[in-house]
């Protein structure tokens, strides 16, 4: 028997299920390396001969050189794990999470400063 | 004999501690989040813990995919602050106290609660945040910590009602150590947050509140709230809040709250924070 993914429906949101935790767990490892000075030093001087060192998909590959946070989110990377990459980069949490609504880091902490996003909000189509 | 006297919740974000460690905290954006604090810190100094069993998560740093605990608890004598991928924060040594995380860990497995012995761990900014929070910037922690953390992470997290449940199995191992112990249970984590995809920033002040006032009233029938609830109206990340459920099912039911602060935004995330005192 499958097993039920009451969550599914909750739009704009990937829970880390075990689907996901399999898929993602090359990536997500790959992730953890980067708490290693000496891993951030290699994999900042050659992000894809790195990468290479991985049994990562070529999917999971173009999400980390091209810092596609949503696209790494559905090739099975986690937000915890995914933060390792992005604190590499200096980047915080505020700017990671901007980068994955479409929104520009400005509008996204205006939106912050003004209480956040509402549960109710669904995404628009795109047309 | 060891006991409980109080318990603690708070918000752990990252941005929090980056905050304190790069001195921005009076900064227009951070004043209010410490001024939340002020109360806090001068309660403690009242209140001299002796040790704080510290209820958090790991952020995928000393506990990544290749083991997943859903409770773990530190044994250790001494927890270093990680390395979260820009440098260990610059706080104190974390140290524990095995003697009374031995006697938990022995009396809640007993107790049909099947937690994971740790020895050797890194911790990250969700027990050190806190920690920060409520002590400022001391040379030395002025107390003993006993990490214990709880998977959040990773699908299925434990349910509210088995955290609550497991709270009340921590307190009567607490109540039956035999060594004279001031313990404070604290709760981090939380509160409404989603740090990922297109519905990242998601935030629901109405439903925090409400959290709040059935944690303190109701705690019974707040336990029993779905992980889809959660995800739902608190988002993705608000689950966390289920580990201040351990905190509250340790304490009196009528236990008294004697602070309360909730702040919009720290970076991603709604701030609460609740200091209950158990009454004797």
């Amino acid at each position: 028997m499958a097993l039920k993914k009451p969550y599914a429906d909750v739009p704009g949101t990937t829970i880390f299920d075990a689907d996901m935790a399999r898929r993602g767990y090359h990536l997500n490892q790959f992730c953890m390396s980067l708490m290693k000075a000496e891993n951030r030093e290699r994999f900042k001087a050659n992000e894809r001969a790195y990468l290479d060192e991985w049994p990562m998909t070529e999917e999971q590959k173009q999400g980390v050189l091209t810092r596609d946070y949503n696209r790494m989110i559905a090739a099975g990377g986690n937000i915890y794990y995914l933060a390792k990459l992005f604190a590499t980069d200096g980047q915080s949490f505020e700017q990671a999470a901007s980068s994955m609504t479409g929104m520009s880091r400005e509008e996204y902490r205006a939106m912050m400063l003004a209480g956040g996003r509402s549960p109710d909000w669904k995404p628009t189509k795109k047309g | 004999m060891a006991r409980i006297t109080a318990g603690v919740t708070t918000s752990h974000v990252p941005a929090i501690g980056a905050a304190i460690d790069l001195g921005k905290t009076r900064e227009d954006y951070w004043r209010p989040v410490f001024d939340g604090y002020e109360f806090s810190k001068k309660w403690i100094r009242k209140q001299k813990p002796d040790v704080i069993f510290l209820v958090y998560n790991d952020h995928a740093t000393a506990l990544d995919l290749r083991l997943v605990p859903t409770f773990a608890i530190g044994c250790a004598a001494e927890f270093p602050p990680a390395d979260e991928g820009w440098g260990p924060r610059p706080v104190p040594m974390v140290k524990g106290c095995p003697d009374l995380a031995w006697h938990v860990a022995q009396s809640v497995i007993q107790d049909d609660f099947d937690l994971t012995i740790v020895n050797e761990m890194f911790v990250d900014h969700g027990l050190t945040v806190p920690l920060s929070l409520m002590f400022g910037e001391p040379r030395e922690w002025p107390c003993l910590v006993i990490p214990f953390a709880v998977n959040v992470v990773v699908y299925p997290p434990p349910s509210g009602q088995r955290c609550y449940k497991l709270g009340k199995a921590i307190r009567r191992a607490v109540d039956s150590f035999d060594g004279d112990l001031n313990v404070q249970i604290w709760g981090t984590g939380g509160m409404s947050h989603q740090l990922q995809g297109p519905r990242a920033g998601l935030i629901n002040q109405p439903w925090d509140k409400r959290f709040l006032d059935r944690l303190r009233d109701e705690p019974d029938e707040l336990a029993k709230v779905p992980h889809l609830e959660y995800v739902r109206d608190a988002g993705s990340e608000g689950i966390e809040l289920v580990m201040w459920l351990i905190m509250r099912g340790a304490l009196n039911a009528d236990a008294k709250e004697v602070h309360r602060f909730y702040h919009v935004p720290a970076s991603n995330t709604a701030v609460g924070h609740v200091i209950y005192e158990n009454t004797v």
